[in-house]
């Protein structure tokens, strides 16, 4: 029912904007890591160097591992914390449901870098932590190890990406219908079995959602190793950025953002299609 | 309680619950506390109630600078990415055209991909294109990739919307013009809306991107990323305060809007 | 299949001259085929009802008149002017929509007005008409109410003067009161006829309820996979069905494969006079065409008649259903007026005329 014109009027200019916008830059960085760097000045002599540095050089293959024991730790952590939350909301809270669940919401909207902020004052040597343990005489002097480590960039990746975690577990959750639980009780099932046969199953593409949010968008975080992690929390987008910065070598850094690129995008089509053989629609 | 689930289960649930909670909520509790601190940002407990660091923040030329300079961005970049991402939604909705399944992704790609990477194709795109790094590169960038939200959102307001409706206004011989102002745009109102509130809010806050793009004068968090290479001062807790007080306000107006349109649904 | 009765002049057409033309119109949907070489007539003040099951193409079909979908072949016309080529908001037809699509954001009144508004109407002439279709509809009162808080009924009356209001010369229907509950229904039924008689204004009515079509019509076209089975008046249909399928869709029949010889049909234990050509035929019975004689009475001499024993006793109210054994493997419907509980065997009597030659 809508005329030749009305759609090329409503798909030119998104088309010619994306491809202009996006696809352009997505492709310039593509080339870029085809290229090369000689006495400070980009060359266009196609090459595959930069990819095999990336593979032979130990000290990125050194915090690509670590990148991804952090991105791993802090999907498991917000799963940790985001799942019983999830499903105590879903299926507990009662009256207070629907306030609850703004509740988790509430924090998706407060500024990234307010809370990145809040955990550096907190875990600071002179922080609010310290200052806290020091006054109940639990240290008598500062905890040093807090800030700037693999944990405080774990500590504050997990706190922002456990709302992340929540919502596609909590949506799971809300569609399991309710006579799906009386039924296998009626059956004979526990409490337990009736959340490990029942429940579990029925939100795993929630859960699946959730965990690859988390590892993907910690994954490619440069800003909460700046603000937390120090030198030893450096992660693999830090390297972008300072190959970008100052060591001058975009080619190298095209490199390895488009490793990184390509490791998420297949991780995301491998878990969208896990969630569409988990689901049951 | 649900009545039909046994209780048991819920006894260690909800402890638990309420220390998720606390974890969530306890950094934003410091943080708002300490902007009112005599003695700074660290120690404890907090002493000596004051609102000498607000009163500092509001003499700060270069923070209100860049409230503005970000104000600016994302008020540009909501009527770019609505508009883009409007006709987007329509034509992954209704025209069929070579390459619809790629540009679907093209699209969505700035909300799945690290912002790190999105902005580093920018810069080399900024630098590919001969125009200096500025405020506009930072709307443009922003614009751009929030497309992916318009998209998202009014693409679904779309699905849910009845098609009868629009058949029905050209049946009662209103043009396809009148028809989009008349019926789909009023149908769209409210996704529209929460679209536009969920960009500003997502452009005032965004770094990742921005930090690529920046040119000499800074927006908000950029500003305030500076600031903090200098030393923590309850300064930042004071301005941090005010954009959550600020992200609270918004909220509550996209949750009233969400609201409404679950009762019109039903 | 008897497409040619299209063009045949029927009884119950209210006034002359043809309004709307349907030519060979064929659609596909991808490979689907929804409508096949479907040709009709529609009269100026007729209630033409497109009947079928879901899938049968009656719902395409309107869309087409309505401009929603093009054919893929075929032409339609109305009042000499081809339709097919115009975009829906040129063609001077308008439509009542399955569930109404009453614009949300629109109060009852705005609903209203939409479409003399589009059309650039004066804002005076407007206000006038508005009151005047509210009226009709008894919908005055609602005018300011938002139409998300009518009942469904209220929301099929404003539906029905959005439409009118415009004054077209055609008015499609598109199931317009299955949305609504039974007693709801039938009220509305009466309503919309009794509205179509005094506006005069022609009517393309969609439904899958046989009874509804058969209570509003002058005419009925029945569409089955896509194509025209048969189309006629109510009476005629039901009385004379041209196939097996409009005698089995429009109220229930049996269905005799019966052999004719010598003016003489046989089927089973079934014996009865025909006029019919040699050879085998199929014939519909209606149940209610079928009479219990209790036993002594002598049947009329002209009538077949059998024996059977009583298998089933539906009660139905005023009439009951006896399914009723007259062979091995035979079985016949039979409605008689709702009588004391019988059983045994029975005998039964219909008239030959009652049994109509259909095609499969």
């Amino acid at each position: 029912m809508y005329s030749r014109a009305y759609k090329s009027l409503v798909s030119l200019p998104p088309l010619l904007w994306v491809g202009i916008f996006l696809l352009l830059p997505y492709t310039l960085m593509l080339l870029h890591s085809f290229w090369l760097v000689r006495d400070g000045v980009i060359v266009h002599q196609w090459n595959l160097g930069n990819y095999a540095a990336l593979f032979t050089r130990t000290v990125y293959l050194q915090v690509l591992l670590r990148t991804m024991r952090i991105a791993a730790s802090v999907t498991i952590c917000s799963l940790l914390l985001g799942y019983p939350l999830a499903y105590y909301v879903s299926f507990y809270s009662g009256v207070r449901k629907e306030i609850l669940y703004q509740l988790v919401i509430v924090p998706l909207w407060i500024s990234y870098l307010v809370r990145g902020y809040a955990w550096k004052t907190i875990l600071g040597s002179d922080g609010v932590l310290n200052g806290f343990l020091q006054f109940a005489h639990i240290t008598h002097a500062p905890v040093g190890f807090l800030l700037y480590s693999p944990f405080a960039v774990v500590l504050m990746l997990t706190h922002i990406y456990t709302p992340f975690v929540f919502l596609p577990i909590y949506a799971a959750l809300e569609s399991i219908p309710r006579p799906l639980l009386e039924a296998s009780q009626d059956l004979g099932a526990t409490a337990s079995q009736t959340f490990l046969r029942v429940v579990l199953p029925l939100s795993m593409p929630g859960l699946l959602a959730g965990a690859t949010f988390a590892f993907v968008l910690s994954l490619g975080d440069f800003l909460a190793p700046l603000l937390v992690g120090g030198a030893s929390g450096t992660m693999i987008a830090n390297v972008v950025q300072s190959l970008f910065g100052a060591a001058y070598d975009w080619p190298l850094g095209a490199a390895v953002a488009m490793c990184i690129l390509v490791f998420t995008l297949t991780l995301l089509s491998l878990t969208e299609t896990l969630e569409k053989r988990r689901s049951f629609k | 309680m649900n009545a039909t689930t046994p209780t048991r289960r819920a006894t260690w649930l909800m402890p638990y619950a309420i220390a998720v909670f606390a974890f969530i909520y306890l950094p934003v509790v410091v943080l708002v506390g300490y902007s009112f601190n005599r003695d700074g940002v660290g120690g404890f407990p907090p002493r000596h109630f004051t609102l000498h660091w607000y009163g500092l923040l509001f003499a700060d030329d270069a923070i209100w600078d860049a409230v503005l300079n970000s104000l600016l961005v994302a008020a540009g970049s909501v009527a770019l990415a609505l508009t883009l991402g409007l006709l987007a939604a329509l034509a992954l909705d209704r025209a069929d055209f070579p390459g619809k399944a790629l540009f679907r992704r093209l699209v969505l790609l700035p909300l799945i991909l690290p912002g790190i990477i999105t902005g580093l194709s920018l810069l080399m795109f900024a630098v590919f294109a001969g125009a200096p790094l500025s405020l506009v590169t930072v709307f443009l960038g922003h614009g751009t990739a929030l497309i992916s939200v318009a998209t998202t959102e009014l693409f679904a307001g779309l699905q849910k919307m009845d098609r009868a409706q629009e058949e029905a206004s050209l049946d009662l011989g209103a043009t396809p013009w009148q028809t989009f102002w008349r019926v789909t745009l009023p149908n769209l109102k409210l996704p529209l809306i929460a679209a536009g509130l969920l960009i500003f809010t997502l452009s005032m806050d965004e770094i990742a991107v921005t930090f690529f793009l920046i040119g000499r004068d800074n927006t908000l968090p950029m500003e305030i990323w500076g600031r903090l290479r200098q030393g923590m001062t309850p300064e930042i807790n004071a301005i941090s305060t005010l954009i959550f007080v600020v992200s609270v306000v918004l909220i509550s107006i996209w949750y009233r809007l969400r609201m409404r349109t679950l009762r019109n649904a039903s | 299949m008897n497409p040619s009765s299209a063009s045949s002049p029927s009884p119950g057409v209210a006034s002359g001259g043809t309004l709307l033309e349907v030519r060979s119109v064929a659609k596909r949907f991808g490979t689907a085929k929804v409508l096949n070489d479907v040709s009709l007539n529609i009269a100026a003040g007729e209630f033409l009802t497109l009947l079928g099951e879901s899938g049968s193409g009656k719902t395409t079909l309107l869309r087409l008149i309505a401009g929603f979908e093009a054919p893929a072949s075929g032409e339609i016309w109305m009042s000499g002017q081809r339709l097919d080529l115009l975009p829906p908001y040129k063609r001077p037809v308008n439509t009542v929509f399955q569930h109404y699509a009453l614009f949300p954001h629109l109060n009852v009144r705005d609903n209203v007005a939409y479409g003399l508004r589009a059309r650039g109407t004066a804002a005076s002439e407007v206000a006038g008409r508005v009151d005047d279709a509210l009226r009709m509809v008894k919908m005055q009162e609602f005018a300011a109410a938002r139409p998300g808080r009518l009942s469904g009924g209220q929301q099929q009356r404003v539906a029905l003067a959005r439409a009118l209001v415009n004054r077209p010369q055609l008015l499609l229907l598109d199931e317009p009161l299955s949305a609504l509950d039974a007693n709801l229904r039938k009220q509305m039924q009466s309503e919309l006829k009794a509205l179509q008689r005094e506006l005069g204004i022609t009517f393309l009515f969609v439904t899958h309820d046989q009874e509804e079509a058969m209570a509003l019509s002058d005419r009925i076209a029945l569409l089955r996979g896509g194509t025209l089975e048969q189309i006629a008046s109510p009476r005629e249909i039901y009385k004379r069905p041209a196939t097996a399928y409009a005698a089995q869709f429009i109220g229930q029949t049996n269905l005799l494969k019966a052999e004719v010889r010598a003016g003489v049909a046989v089927c089973g234990a079934l014996r009865w006079h025909s006029r019919e050509a040699d050879g085998p035929a199929l014939f519909s019975l209606r149940p209610e065409d079928i009479t219990y004689v209790p036993g002594g009475s002598p049947p009329p001499s002209s009538a077949a008649t059998f024996r059977g024993t009583i298998q089933q006793q539906l009660y139905g109210g005023a009439s009951e259903t006896l399914e009723i054994a007259c062979g091995p493997t035979q079985a016949l419907r039979v409605r008689i007026r709702a009588a004391e509980p019988l059983s045994g065997e029975l005998q039964f009597v219909f008239s030959p005329e009652d049994a109509i030659r259909v095609k499969v």
